[in-house]
This record gives structure tokens, sequence and C-alpha cells, in this order.
């Protein structure tokens, strides 16, 4: 990677208060939903951000674009510090960023026709100058993504799962953003479209050059999309690696036991495996386990593990890892960081 | 939800092509007629009413208060077709006036009550926060008051009149029904669709307008319905009390109340004229609401 990234995220965190009382409200305590987060994302460039719910993928995604006010960290977009910008200021650069979501069903607002929906983001930026230049402009993003241009006089429910994802798309579309934030994108769709909409994503970034921070529980997708992969744990990044070394040679003991759980299609492959699975629960991310987060249910504690909080040190854009069976790589380097 | 695969570039051969070379309103009403056969006759009957309350003055066959010493309590006869009340008064014509009067009052109330609801609704429920714990506050006192109390004391100190009670009772039901709105609100503010609004960079009054207002229709729809009932209602039983629209002139509740209910077994259709009226055009508007609801939400269009 020789450019500049496009998004430098430095130890994000996002703690929502826990509050007891009506009117006095006390503080007893706080949801750590982002406890540290750090990555880099270049133009053009797909980086997954797989881990189990509740891990804080979706929180940190929301923080990106400043829906949720992080506690601590910086968000770089673009080499500008975009942490404590106002919501005034925020408005011109929600023209980079753009998100799809989860919910092809409540992402489309059921009394607005596809054309308004798609054109929405035009005329919110004062980009809708005249009638025709609009509808030609609408028409455009909808075959862009794979519809027909007569569609735009419909409403969202005469459409499948698949369709309104593409129509989301489109909407995402519309301001040329350089970053689009895909929030478990394909997740709710079948895997014969969730195929589709991947390759659609594909395609606009080999055009449009966009970089997509893709989210997502599944790795067989994420696989398929990213050019590298960031593990998340209880609110922190544990791995990082292109993704054909993540999935050939994972280090970190979470992103081993994530792939083990992953099922082969062939019933009698699945039988014959031997299946290495994590014992106990996610713990409270109230009160997050000291040292590693990972530590009460690692295969391969270490005694350190349970005070050292490990960080994740690699080269920019390249391989990193957070955990203290690979401190070697890295001339023993450890967290002075206590949570 | 099963999708065959090409889901993208199929052309949808069961769209209906919209028929050109219609207004929207003639499309509508036929939509209507097919689909809601009873909201449809609900709305006839409501705009029979309403052309009754309108033209009062043309259709009365006599004066609303002309009385005639021959014909007092005459039943119903081709000469009076609702019969006289105790002093000889045409019951028809003071229907019809009163009507007029019913329509003016419920229509200019509960449009009032809904504009309130949806004002404080939205402020309290898109805004939240501060704004709303001191807003709702504010409700839960206001809704402590029984509502023909508050009435009464308010026109006992304003006096009565067709103006005070439309404000007053527009008032009234405006900020018990903001409740209902904030709800709504609440729940289409907290939808996928406003975030992706606000990510996208809309204002809120954007938002507001395209987004939460048009999601909030169907309760305002059935809110407005509901209070034009109830108004009806209300405003008959203020002039139970005397305090409603003055004597000598002519409304339902008024009707009901003085003559219809005093002279209840000499002549019945005293109180069965405005009372029918009443019930006929309370029903009508709640079922005329309730299709209205239903057909202006796209998601309901190609049902039956």
């Amino acid at each position: 990677m020789t450019a500049e990234p496009l998004l430098q995220v430095e130890d994000l965190r996002v703690h929502f208060p826990v509050t007891e009382g009506v009117v006095f409200k006390r503080h007893v305590g706080s949801v750590k939903a982002v406890d540290g987060v750090s990555f880099d994302l270049y133009p053009g460039e797909t980086l997954g951000l797989v881990g189990e719910s509740g891990c804080g993928k979706s929180t940190t995604a929301l923080a990106l674009l400043r829906m949720l006010e992080p506690t601590s960290g910086r968000i770089l977009f673009d080499g500008r510090d975009i942490t404590s910008l106002s919501q005034r200021e925020m408005r011109p650069l929600r023209r980079e960023i753009q998100m799809v979501y989860q919910d092809p069903f409540g992402s489309l607002n059921p009394r607005m026709k596809v054309r308004d929906i798609v054109g929405e983001p035009l005329v919110v930026h004062g980009l809708a100058k005249d009638r025709k230049a609009y509808r030609m402009r609408v028409a455009e993003l909808i075959e862009r993504v794979g519809l027909l241009p007569d569609m735009a006089e419909r409403y969202p429910h005469e459409f499948s799962g698949g369709q309104r994802q593409r129509i989301g798309i489109a909407r995402a579309l519309a301001l040329e953003p350089k970053l689009i934030i895909c929030d478990e994108a394909v997740s709710a769709l079948d895997v014969s479209i969730q195929a589709q909409i991947v390759n659609l994503f594909k395609d606009l970034q080999d055009e449009l050059g966009i970089a997509y921070l893709f989210i997502a529980h599944d790795l067989s997708v994420v696989r398929h999309i990213s050019d590298r992969v960031a593990v998340m744990y209880l609110g922190r990044i544990v791995e990082v690696a292109a993704h054909d070394q993540l999935f050939s040679n994972p280090r970190h003991p979470y992103t081993e036991a994530l792939l083990e759980a992953v099922p082969v299609p062939d019933p009698v492959l699945e039988s014959q495996r031997d299946h290495q699975l994590l014992r106990g629960e996610v713990p409270s991310v109230t009160e997050p386990p000291s040292g590693c987060r990972f530590h009460p249910r690692c295969p391969k504690v270490l005694e350190r593990c349970s005070n050292d909080l490990p960080l994740l040190e690699g080269e920019p854009g390249g391989r990193a890892v957070a955990c203290h069976l690979h401190d070697h790589l890295h001339d023993g380097v450890t967290d002075r960081l206590q949570p | 939800m099963t999708t065959p695969a090409g889901a993208g570039a199929v052309p949808d051969l069961a769209s209906t092509s919209p028929s050109f070379g219609q207004s929207r309103v003639a499309r509508f009403v036929r939509k209507l007629a097919r689909d809601k056969p009873l909201g449809a006759a609900g709305g006839a009957v409501f705009l029979f009413f309403l052309l009754c309350g309108v033209f009062a003055d043309v259709l009365a066959p006599y004066g609303v208060n002309e009385t005639s010493l021959e014909h007092r309590l005459e039943p119903p006869s081709l000469e009076f077709p609702f019969g006289t009340d105790h002093i000889g008064r045409d019951v028809l014509s003071r229907v019809l006036k009163g009507g007029q009067l019913s329509m003016v009052v419920s229509f200019c109330a509960a449009g009032l009550a809904t504009l309130v609801s949806l004002v404080i609704g939205v402020l309290s429920g898109y805004f939240g926060g501060r704004l709303d714990m001191v807003l709702q506050r504010f409700v839960d006192a206001w809704m402590t008051f029984p509502d023909l109390v508050l009435l009464i004391v308010v026109v006992s100190v304003v006096g009565p009149g067709m103006v005070q009670i439309i404000v007053i009772v527009g008032l009234l039901y405006g900020i018990a029904g903001s409740r209902i709105v904030r709800g709504a609100v609440i729940s289409v503010r907290e939808q996928t669709f406003a975030h992706a609004a606000q990510s996208i960079g809309a204002q809120p009054p954007h938002i507001l307008w395209r987004h939460i207002v048009p999601n909030v229709m169907p309760v305002l729809i059935v809110l407005f319905t509901t209070r034009v009932g109830a108004v009806i209602l209300v405003e008959a039983g203020l002039s139970f009390l005397g305090l409603g629209v003055p004597p000598p002139a002519p409304t339902w509740g008024g009707m009901l109340s003085g003559t219809g209910r005093t002279y209840m077994y000499l002549g019945p259709w005293l109180a069965l004229a405005p009372g029918l009226c009443l019930t006929i055009v309370v029903y009508a508007i709640n079922v005329f609401g309730d299709a209205l609801r239903d057909l202006l939400d796209p998601r309901m269009r190609g049902s039956r």
C-alpha cells in the first residue's frame, strides 16, 4: 500500500453510560461497546470487519459516521480529523461517507417512491438543480445497480429483499462517496442473492474506486469481498491480516476458533472434522476481563494474559495481531495501557 | 423471503400501468369504491351531511326560529317531514341548521386538535431529551383535569360561544392526543430509514417532513376522524349544560338534550331526528377514516 490512508481510526472508544434513578441520575458504570479500536483503510480497498454479535462492529460504524459520539480516540478522514467536528461541519463530509444497512425492509421509507429514496441525497445536498437532470441521474443510478429505470415510480414494498438492497446501494452511490460502510449489508438476504449483491459491490468498486468497510459476521462473505480482514472481540480488534493470510494462517486464538466454527458444506467432511469449540460465554462489556479480553476463553492462555493487555502490533496496512503468543514477532512489546 | 435468482433485472409483468388522462382524485375515488365499499358509503353519507350543512339555509323549508302556535308538537307529515317542536318550529329546518353548526364546530375543533397533537407530539417525540420531559409533564398535569370540569370552568370564564368551544375543545383533545402522536413518532424515528436520512446529512426539518410526518399520517387520520365524532358529542354535552352554542341557535346536542329529552314521550321525533343524524354522521366518518387510512398506505396498494 503506497497511498495515504483514506480513513484512519486511532484508539477509538465508545462508552455508553449506565445510570440508575429517574430524576437524579447516578452513574453506575459504562458499557464499553468499542474500547480502543485502531485501523487504517486505504482508497479503493475493502476492509472486512468481523466478530460475533455485540462485539462493537456496528457501534464502530456509527461512530465513524458521527451518529454516535466517540468517547475518546481519533478518526481521520482523508487526513482530516473529523472526531470533534460539529454536525454542521460534518455535513459536507457526509457526501464522502455513505452507509448501506442490514435491514432491506426498514432502511427504505415505505411511503416514498424509489425515485425519491434514491434521489434524496441529491435533494438534501442541493444537487438536484433541474427536474430533468435529477430524473436522469436517478435513472442512471437505478440502472447502475441492476434495476430497471421505470421501477423509479414504485414503492419499496413492491420489491424483493435483494432488490431493496440494490435500492439502498443506489442511494449510497448518489453522492459519489469515497467510502461506503456496509453494516451487515448482505446478512439478511438469501445465499443466492448475497452472491449477487457482493458481486455488485465488487463491480462498483472496480469502476468507481470506492473503499468499503464491510461489516459482517459471515466469514465466507467477508473472505470473498475483502482485501484485508479485521477481527473484533469485545470492543477491540484482535487481528488484522490480508484475507488469504487470515484464512490460511490465523494467528490469534480467537480467529482460529472463528474459522473452526465455519461449517464445511459436506456432511462427510464435517463429521470428521476435529472441532475445537470455545468454552464459556462472551463476558460482559460493562466489566470486561482484565488483561487480554479473550483470556477467560482462550485455549492457549498464558499466565501474563490476565494482567497485560496485548497491543495490536504490526506494520501499517499489513498484518497485525494482538496476542502475547506472538509477542516475539515485534520484540516483546506489551501494552502498558490498562482498561 | 424467497426470491427467484436474478431478482435484479426481471421486469415485473404484474405491475399495473397507471392509467393516464385521469385525475388522481378520480382514480382514488374509484379505488375507494372498489376496495372499501363500506368506507365509500361512509364517505358518501358524510358528504351528504356536509352538503346539507353547507346549503342548510337554502334547503331549510322554514325559518329556524319561525314559530307557529297552530302546529305544536306535530308528528312528521308532508308539511313538516320531521315534525314540529313544542313551540311549533320545524324540526327538519332546525336539524339542517344544527348540522351546519355541528359540522363547523367539530371540523374546526378536530382539525385544531390534530394540529396541536402533531406539533406537540413531533417536538416531544423527535427531539426528545429535556424538551420531551418538560412537555410530557405538562401534558400529564393537563390530563389530570377531567375534560368536562375544565370545559365548564373555561366556558364560564370566557362565556359560551362557537369560537370559544372550538378553541377549548381543540386544545383539550389536542394536548391529550399528543401522547399518541409522540409514541408513533418515536417508533418511526428509531427506524433505519430515519437513521439513513440522518447519515446522508438531512436536517431535522427535512427528516420530519419527508420521513416522520408521512409515516404518522395513519395515526393522524384516525385521530382526526375519532375526534370529529367526539367533538360533536362534547358539544352536545356542553349544550345540555347550557354552556354550548347559546340558544336559540339550533345544535344537535342542544336539540337532543333540550326539547328532545323534555318531550320524548309526547314527541319522540324531537329526539330521534337529531339523535339519528348524530349517530349516522359519527359512524360514517369513523368508517370513512378507517378506509382512508388503509388506502393512503402504499403497502396496502394492490392488496384487497
